[in-house]
């Protein structure tokens, strides 16, 4: 695979010397100096969810924020997702802005109900008279040899319904801005976090406040032979491939999964001619069909080859013994540039 | 609890002290109006100018008790089947006909009404509630919030993580289970073993109570004293009424239950036992009546009329998704209006 240090040296200016008033942080890092602006900058934004009180949250994301902000605002809750959620939609519509965490996704079917059912439409079945400023994050994929039901990529089920925002970031930058943008929005976002980037890498992060688009995808590497389109745990996945074999690819970070800036990828596969999408969820009526269905509507006559998608098995996640021969990795996705080249 | 009996016969020691003859027939009033607006959608929806329709004949004194219970400041978080509460709280009526078209626009409900609109799916309100009702505390409004679940929904899992989240976190909330006897063909006896509904929340450390839900100063007040106590936490109330309808316009009670049992129920109508109390009184008497129910169905009419003028807007539907139109949605609705494939649909 990669390794941490060449991850963290890609992300460093070319001056090779970080900012006075930026910070090299990993992920975890960069959330939490995102949840702390946050909770400072409004007082009805609190944290709730399991453990992320004193615990900080199994993965740390929420260290020290209720020591520093109290235990109303970030608050330990009982075993309870539906009810964390559906007392988070409560909060919301009584004016606070909560921001509730789901220990892993996988527990988060629990809550779908509330999400599906409620957050999702309480916007449009008031006719904007109501609105949900929510944001649920929760931990997603796999790659780290947890346990059964810890690793899921549920984008898809959230973004299929309409009324949620799904955002994903892959790096430490996005992280913080994408979620300090997601607070100042009226509406509820599904906030994603690969729990494989947490701590893969370190990357220069501005100290103080600062908003990254949600709906704007990110074009992290220009090119003219192909389109990549990809997010979340294979964003280093891709890149690593692609700078192994020099492959002259366009590479884009998809980051907001719904709604889709379908307009970023429309373009660029115009200019190359050919679209691939790579992501860990399942295969079979993931995102990528989507995304590829939106490709063969407005530009199947530029196309030099047919769309390839990258994915994980369709099937569930396996015990992670076996997610090794499950997730696509950098071998599955070289040979998919291939095989589109070749076309 | 029960403090009116059947016959209309007061227990002057529960007796609640700020109820007088006043509000006494001003309960009556309510729960007449709450009746006609059931009579009126039940009569729409067979004519089919109304959408699916869950009445509520037969609880009027559950209804009406604990919506004349809340304060201004209070919040209000039905099921679907709470019009009586609605109307007391100050919903428009012609929202609530705009609703029984079926059109979203009949669930905007304005800053001065201190409520949400009807959540279908059983239950899952109750942690709204409870959400609403920690913000209360939070913004320290001086708020309670008032909820509903029907006896079928108290088997349902967010009734228990509610009531556990509410009494966690001190939520001034009051869940007042409006039971009617019937979930849709089951019967209460189908739905737990429990002798009570109200027991549940012991489990959870919560105050609860029963009282005879078809006695509106019974039900005024054991609502009024939870919100006078929501300061220390939530109550939970059991209504013990009866569905005397069908559950929504969808279904058919002779089915599965007899026309004994209802007819059984007949005697203790929630209007009934209040009108014989006002009659013997000397302050109620047909004219009244009569005068009443003129007025309450001019107003009625009125908002029907109201409603039936309504012109559905199709682009309302894409408009409201999001706090901004997204590129790939604005898309879909400026395709629709070219097509104009909604001409005559309308």
């Amino acid at each position: 695979m990669f390794s941490r240090r060449s991850w963290t040296t890609r992300f460093r200016q070319t001056s090779g010397r970080v900012r006075d008033d930026n910070m090299m942080q990993n992920m975890v890092g960069a959330l939490n100096s995102a949840l702390d602006i946050i909770l400072r900058e409004n007082k009805d934004t609190v944290i709730l969810g399991e453990d992320v009180g004193k615990d900080g949250g199994v993965f740390r994301v929420t260290d020290g924020l209720q020591a520093k902000y109290g235990v109303d605002r970030v608050i330990d809750t009982p075993l309870s997702e539906a009810g964390i959620i559906g007392t988070s939609i409560g909060m919301a519509l009584g004016g606070m802005r909560p921001i509730p965490e789901i220990q892993f996704a996988g527990f988060m079917y629990l809550a779908f109900d509330q999400l599906i059912n409620h957050a999702a439409r309480y916007r449009s079945r008031t006719r904007s008279t109501k609105s949900i400023p929510m944001i649920v994050r929760t931990p997603v994929s796999g790659g780290v040899r947890t346990l059964e039901h810890h690793s899921d990529s549920p984008e898809t089920y959230y973004s299929h319904v309409g009324g949620l925002i799904v955002v994903e970031p892959s790096n430490p930058y996005d992280a913080k801005g994408l979620l300090i943008r997601a607070s100042h929005m009226n509406d509820p976002v599904v906030f994603l976090e690969p729990t494989k980037l947490y701590r893969l890498f370190k990357q220069e992060v501005p100290d103080g406040s600062y908003e990254v688009p949600i709906g704007k995808a990110n074009v992290i590497k220009q090119g003219d032979d192909l389109t990549i389109i990809t997010w979340g745990t294979m964003v280093p996945v891709v890149r690593n491939a692609v700078e192994k074999k020099g492959a002259n690819a366009e590479i884009i970070d998809i980051r907001t999964i719904n709604p889709l800036d379908e307009s970023t990828i429309i373009d660029s596969v115009k200019k190359t001619g050919r679209a691939m999408i790579v992501h860990e969820a399942q295969l079979s009526f993931g995102a990528g069909a989507e995304i590829a269905a939106r490709i063969a509507e407005k530009a199947i006559f530029e196309l030099d080859a047919p769309v390839l998608r990258v994915a994980s098995a369709s099937l569930p996640y396996p015990y992670p013994g076996y997610e090794q021969y499950y997730i696509p990795n950098e071998l599955k996705v070289s040979q998919a540039i291939d095989k589109i080249m070749s076309e | 609890m029960q403090i009116m009996d059947e016959k209309g016969s007061i227990d002057q020691q529960l007796f609640p002290k700020d109820v007088d003859d006043n509000k006494i027939i001003e309960m009556y009033r309510w729960m007449s109006f709450a009746r006609a607006l059931d009579a009126k959608a039940l009569s729409l929806q067979r004519q089919g100018r109304a959408v699916t329709y869950a009445p509520l004949v037969g609880e009027e004194a559950t209804q009406i008790g604990s919506a004349m219970a809340m304060g201004p400041k209070d919040f209000f978080v039905p099921n679907f089947r709470q019009h009586g509460v609605f109307l007391v709280r100050g919903l428009p009526l012609d929202a609530f006909f705009i609703y029984m078209k079926g059109y979203e626009e009949g669930s905007t409900i304005g800053k001065n009404v201190n409520a949400v609109p009807d959540i279908v799916p059983v239950a899952t309100q109750l942690p709204h509630a409870v959400g609403i009702a920690v913000a209360q505390k939070y913004k320290k409004t001086g708020g309670t919030v008032v909820t509903y679940v029907g006896d079928g929904g108290t088997s349902e899992g967010n009734f228990y993580e509610a009531m556990n989240f509410a009494g966690i976190m001190k939520a001034p909330v009051v869940i007042i289970i409006e039971n009617n006897g019937w979930a849709i063909s089951e019967p209460r006896k189908e739905q737990t073993i429990a002798p009570t509904l109200a027991q549940k929340a012991i489990a959870a450390g919560i105050p609860c109570i029963q009282v005879d839900g078809n006695d509106v100063i019974a039900v005024y007040k054991a609502t009024k004293d939870a919100i006078a106590n929501s300061s220390k936490g939530p109550t939970v109330i059991e209504c013990l009424t009866y569905r005397m309808s069908m559950h929504t316009t969808a279904d058919d009670p002779s089915k599965y239950r007899s026309d004994a049992e209802v007819d059984s129920w007949k005697p203790k109508d929630p209007l009934l036992r209040i009108r014989n109390y006002l009659t013997n009184k000397g302050l109620w008497n047909d004219s009244k009546e009569s005068a009443m129910a003129d007025t309450q169905l001019k107003q009625i009419d009125a908002a029907v009329e109201k409603a039936e003028a309504f012109k559905a807007d199709p682009k309302s539907m894409y408009q409201n998704l999001y706090s901004y139109m997204p590129d790939v949605l604005k898309e879909e609705l400026d395709d629709a209006v070219s097509a104009n494939f909604w001409q005559g649909t309308g």
